[in-house]
């Protein structure tokens, strides 16, 4: 058999993704996570005097979060389910510099947790502030501000 | 060369034997269908271990002290140990066998090595160049996700083809005695590559390589999968198992009920391992416990062993190399 022959084979073989199932799992814990953040903010807000502030406790708050669920072992079980509507919001992204800072912590504080602790989070901060720096100069262009 | 039947295949005309041997699994692996026929169930995945790499270590000194101990073997009546694992560059086997002063022989063939490392060693026996050999393999579930994978704690939601690494370690000591299960042949496989590039579907990247070497087998032998009462693959997985057994009706090769797969069974359905069991240890602690047991036990008189190997590496799944595997045949009888 020819190789694209069984490419094309197992192609017709490969159980589908349960794409329904996994995206209302998704919309259920993403949005579970988001009104707890919503939560956290309106608290916030009685306690701080503008937004800005209060959304820097609230990130903060939440980043705390995800990083306990994630020390306790809870916040892969809650990805296994919970697909993107987990690893989006920002405890997601808390869970992915925690999760590597405990693994590779067995080959040292220095060149074992501080040098990989960003190697899943690494791209993700890559790109963001690359595609910020790009919309921002679209704006400004826009506005004529040069 | 007397001592080969066919294009692949070798024969072990003096009938070395398994005379010992030892499986530990991990808990998970202990609470599968398939418990009773492992020696050893550990009670959690450390063994009051640092690091998991030390755990899969001990693990692997542990089956290879005790299959010597088992047979009243010393170390030094051992002429070769032959042993393999997942890490880089081998080394739970190289500190493994650290402790053992025989000349040590170290093989990769990823979730194959076992079946690569007792094919070497009854061709040692055959050929009279030593009396006994020691073997072992070893995996650990977190070794194997950290280096092929992600760590244990990140958000990865895993699809229903991904396979689970064993936890676990089998060895086996070969040599020549009137008991124990004989090693008749060994069919080396070629790799196959069939241009499969998904590092999260090996099954059915490796399933050709099973149906290649399995057809060279019976081929070499001229025996139908009917003259075996089972036919052991190795961790190919519930979607691996399927494109194995589609390959072979293709080919209209009989005898489809003999086949089972190790790495589909060693869990049961409600343990969620995706699509199985894979890992060294997989094929090992299956063959050693399971198949061993059917031997003994007359529930089979002569049974095949087909383990796959899926021989990618981290670095070659992100530079866009499709996936190179591997099967090797060990054929045993009562």
């Amino acid at each position: 058999m020819k190789p694209q022959e069984y490419q094309k084979l197992v192609q017709e073989n490969s159980p589908p993704r349960p794409l329904l199932r996994n995206m209302l799992w998704a919309f259920f814990v993403g949005g579970l996570i988001c009104t707890l953040g919503q939560l956290v903010l309106n608290f916030a807000m009685q306690a701080e005097s503008t937004k800005a502030e209060a959304a820097a406790v609230t990130l903060a708050v939440m980043i705390l979060v995800g990083t306990i669920l994630t020390a306790f072992g809870v916040y892969d079980e809650l990805a296994e389910f919970g697909g993107a509507g987990a690893a989006v919001p920002i405890t997601g992204f808390a869970n992915t510099v925690t999760s590597a800072a405990m693994e590779f912590r067995r080959e040292g504080l220095l060149l074992g947790m501080g040098a990989k602790m960003f190697i899943i989070a690494g791209p993700v901060i890559v790109f963001g502030i690359l595609s910020g720096f790009l919309v921002a100069l679209t704006k400004a262009l826009i506005l004529g501000l040069f | 060369m007397s001592n080969r039947v066919g294009e692949h295949t070798v024969t072990f005309s003096r009938g070395p034997r398994i005379i010992s041997s030892h499986t530990v699994v991990g808990p998970l692996e202990g609470e599968g269908p398939y418990a009773l026929d492992f020696d050893e169930i550990l009670p959690d995945d450390e063994l009051g271990q640092k690091t998991p790499e030390k755990t899969e270590r001990l693990m692997l000194e542990i089956v290879l002290e005790k299959t010597l101990q088992k047979r009243n073997t010393k170390i030094d009546d051992v002429q070769f140990i032959i042993a393999g694992d997942l890490l880089n560059q081998i080394t739970t086997s190289t500190l493994a066998s650290s402790t053992f002063a025989a000349p040590f022989l170290g093989v990769y063939g990823a979730c194959s090595t076992f079946a690569e490392a007792m094919g070497l060693a009854a061709t040692l026996l055959q050929g009279d160049f030593a009396e006994q050999v020691l073997i072992g393999t070893a995996s650990h579930y977190q070794t194997a996700e950290r280096q092929y994978r992600y760590p244990i704690e990140l958000n990865v939601q895993h699809i229903s083809s991904n396979q689970h690494t064993v936890t676990g370690a089998g060895a086996a000591l070969l040599g020549f005695s009137d008991q124990g299960p004989q090693v008749t042949h060994a069919t080396f496989g070629a790799i196959v590559d069939m241009g499969l590039k998904d590092a999260q579907d090996m099954g059915s990247a490796m399933a050709p390589a099973a149906f290649s070497t399995i057809k060279q087998h019976l081929k070499d032998t001229g025996r139908s999968l009917e003259d075996y009462d089972m036919v052991l693959t190795g961790d190919l997985g519930k979607q691996g198992r399927k494109m194995l057994r589609i390959l072979l009706t293709k080919e209209g090769v009989p005898g489809l009920e003999r086949l089972q797969d190790g790495g589909s069974q060693i869990y049961s359905e409600s343990q969620k391992a995706g699509a199985g069991g894979s890992g060294a240890a997989c094929i090992a602690v299956m063959t050693l416990g399971y198949g061993l047991n059917m031997l003994k036990y007359h529930k089979a008189q002569r049974i095949l062993i087909v383990a796959t190997g899926a021989l990618l590496s981290p670095l070659t799944v992100l530079q866009g190399e499709s996936i190179p595997c591997i099967a090797h045949a060990i054929a045993l009888e009562a």
